[in-house]
């Protein structure tokens, strides 16, 4: 894309008008210099929009939910539910009920792989779980714990040298002893955005269930759970604009009526006696104990905002940063990219090495320099050991990324490769 | 910040020009470190004769704090007893710990009084401290191996390796 593309594109997205929303964006930080943050896919900055909805809650609403028989509680328990709805239809769920709140991303890819573990689709010895080698932790543990507890046998696709699925294993990966396909929606280290659909209908075709770790695609571009064809997807709120603490777990309805409890508690239940207990209906049985309740609200309004803007106005806007942010990356000596090389079918996280300095300390001259960047395996070692490094450094954008952050980040670079000032004698 | 209270020029000398690099014969023990969080690695080795450290070897990847950290443990603590690399690990530790504000002893430390300023930044201690966790972990792992007789180090402190 040339800049007077580039500028067309970002001519119909008022981003300053978007800054604005953000207090934090104002910030001076390592002897005054202005923050441009490059690090949203780790955690995104949330809008006035969303931090008011916190006091707001706190100061006239707070109660407990589905319990408290008084005008607190109904409005807390109506601000709850009303969230579940917001999601809902910000993910094209067919119904409410199928949104559960979690912790967080990690807690819902936990929720389905315990579920599994047990119960009448309950996995066994010759069962095999398909994931890729481009997933998060999130999305490799739960299901090695799983593979542990039940002798079932975890599979993998690998990863081409462009960055995307190797899909020449598929015939042989997804087949009649497949019983779950995971994977990540769009990678939070290549930025890669995988066929899900496609992947799901050859999943579906020999009776595995699908889960997706959507944590890095709901943010930035529209999701459509049901167009996709899967069975189960996970996110979290603190990626696009919202707290820490809630994340969301999708998933069909028949499945989640059919699968067993997780967590035991408060509020799952329908009955409890001494012997045994009978469950709530969906999504209760899966919300054991006081929820996140401000901040289930606070997704809610998060949800609004980004609505408010619009998701493909957003995903546009981050696809022009994205191009810009790859061609000047490209012309920097040195830099190489993880990863697709070009902004099509790829999200804004760039990951990228830089000769003779390593990432952290790529990192640490970045920061000097206001510009805030993350460093290390981003929680996906096996990606790394793929492309032969153990660490990169990633920066990542979001609506409120600007090109000029993205000049700010390539002249960091330039410091970066003049302080260190080449391979060191014994860089392998 | 400037850049140079963390990256002192010591520092950077160490990151390009390594002392006792590379893995070598005989040893003792041999441990391997990661930093979890950015996948840091370095595997260490400890020859010890008696009470004394013999040689300290070692195999790394890393960026340059964690890179001339290795380079300067292995300075401070071969030649020297088992006791005496004790006290300087446990100096530098203090150091670490000390948020920017460590009056560190020279005469223990020499050039590792340069970490001093990394101490400011949390996120970077734990890349200084890996080679000096190894090394505890190694030269634990090699006293215990010796015949009781003759492991009269000092004791290995327990509980300050986090």
């Amino acid at each position: 894309m040339s800049e007077a593309e580039l500028r067309d594109v970002l001519g119909v997205f008022d981003v300053e008008a978007v800054r604005k929303d953000f207090p934090i964006l104002d910030r001076l930080v390592r002897d005054a210099r202005p923050l441009v943050y490059l690090d949203s896919a780790n955690t995104s900055q949330k809008p006035r929009q969303v931090l008011d909805v916190l006091t707001d809650f706190y100061e006239r609403h707070n109660s407990n939910i589905h319990r408290a028989t008084h005008a607190l509680g109904e409005e807390a328990t109506e601000a709850y539910e009303g969230a579940r709805i917001k999601v809902a239809e910000f993910i094209s769920a067919p119904d409410a009920s199928e949104v559960v709140f979690t912790k967080n991303s990690s807690e819902a890819l936990n929720l389905v792989a315990n579920v599994l573990a047990w119960g009448p689709r309950g996995l066994a010895p010759g069962d095999e779980v398909v994931i890729t080698e481009m997933e998060h932790h999130s999305n490799i543990v739960p299901w090695q714990l799983l593979c542990e507890r039940t002798g079932a046998t975890l599979r993998w696709f690998g990863v081409t040298d462009e960055g995307r699925l190797d899909l020449s294993s598929v015939d042989d990966l997804v087949n009649e002893r497949t019983k779950v396909l995971s994977l990540v929606h769009v990678s939070n280290v290549l930025g890669t955005v995988n066929p899900v659909a496609e992947l799901a209908a050859r999943a579906h075709a020999v009776g595995a269930l699908v889960v997706v770790d959507g944590s890095q695609a709901v943010p930035h571009m529209p999701v459509d759970v049901a167009a996709l064809g899967v069975d189960f997807y996970a996110f979290t709120g603190h990626k696009m604009c919202g707290p820490t603490g809630i994340g969301v777990l999708w998933g069909r309805r028949e499945l989640l009526d059919e699968l067993p409890p997780f967590l035991g508690g408060g509020e799952m239940i329908e009955t409890v006696t001494m012997e045994k207990s009978s469950y709530a209906a969906v999504p209760h049985k899966y919300e054991a104990g006081t929820p996140p309740i401000a901040e289930a609200v606070m997704l809610g309004a998060a949800v609004d905002y980004l609505t408010g803007i619009g998701m493909a106005a957003i995903a546009n806007h981050e696809q022009a940063i994205t191009s810009y942010a790859l061609a000047r990356l490209d012309r920097v000596d040195g830099v190489r990219i993880l990863g697709p090389a070009e902004a099509f079918d790829r999200g804004g996280a760039i990951s990228f090495t830089v000769d003779g300095v390593h990432p952290h300390d790529v990192a640490q001259v970045l920061d000097s320099e206001g510009v805030a960047v993350r460093a290390g395996h981003h929680c996906g070692r096996p990606v790394h050991q793929r492309f032969g490094i153990s660490a990169s450094t990633r920066a990542s954008s979001y609506l409120y990324t600007t090109p000029a952050e993205i000049d700010a980040l390539i002249a960091g670079l330039e410091q970066a490769k003049e302080f260190f000032g080449g391979p060191p004698s014994h860089a392998a | 910040m400037q850049l140079e209270s963390m990256y002192q020029e010591i520092i950077l000398d160490h990151y390009r020009n390594p002392h006792h690099k590379g893995l070598r014969a005989p040893f003792d023990a041999e441990v391997h470190h990661v930093n979890p969080t950015c996948g840091d690695e370095i595997t260490l080795r400890v020859k010890l004769e008696g009470d004394k450290v013999v040689d300290v070897s070692y195999d790394s990847a890393g960026c340059s704090i964690s890179q001339a950290s290795a380079s300067v443990l292995t300075d401070l603590v071969i030649g020297h007893t088992v006791g005496e690399g004790i006290t300087a690990h446990d100096e530098f530790l203090s150091l670490m710990q000390s948020k920017g504000a460590g009056a560190p002893d020279e005469d223990v430390l020499e050039d590792a009084v340069a970490f001093a300023g990394v101490s400011k930044y949390p996120a970077r201690v734990k890349c200084a401290l890996l080679s000096w966790m190894a090394w505890k972990d190694a030269t634990a792992q090699a006293l215990g191996a010796q015949p009781a007789a003759s492991s009269d180090g000092a004791p290995i402190p327990e509980g300050t390796s986090q």
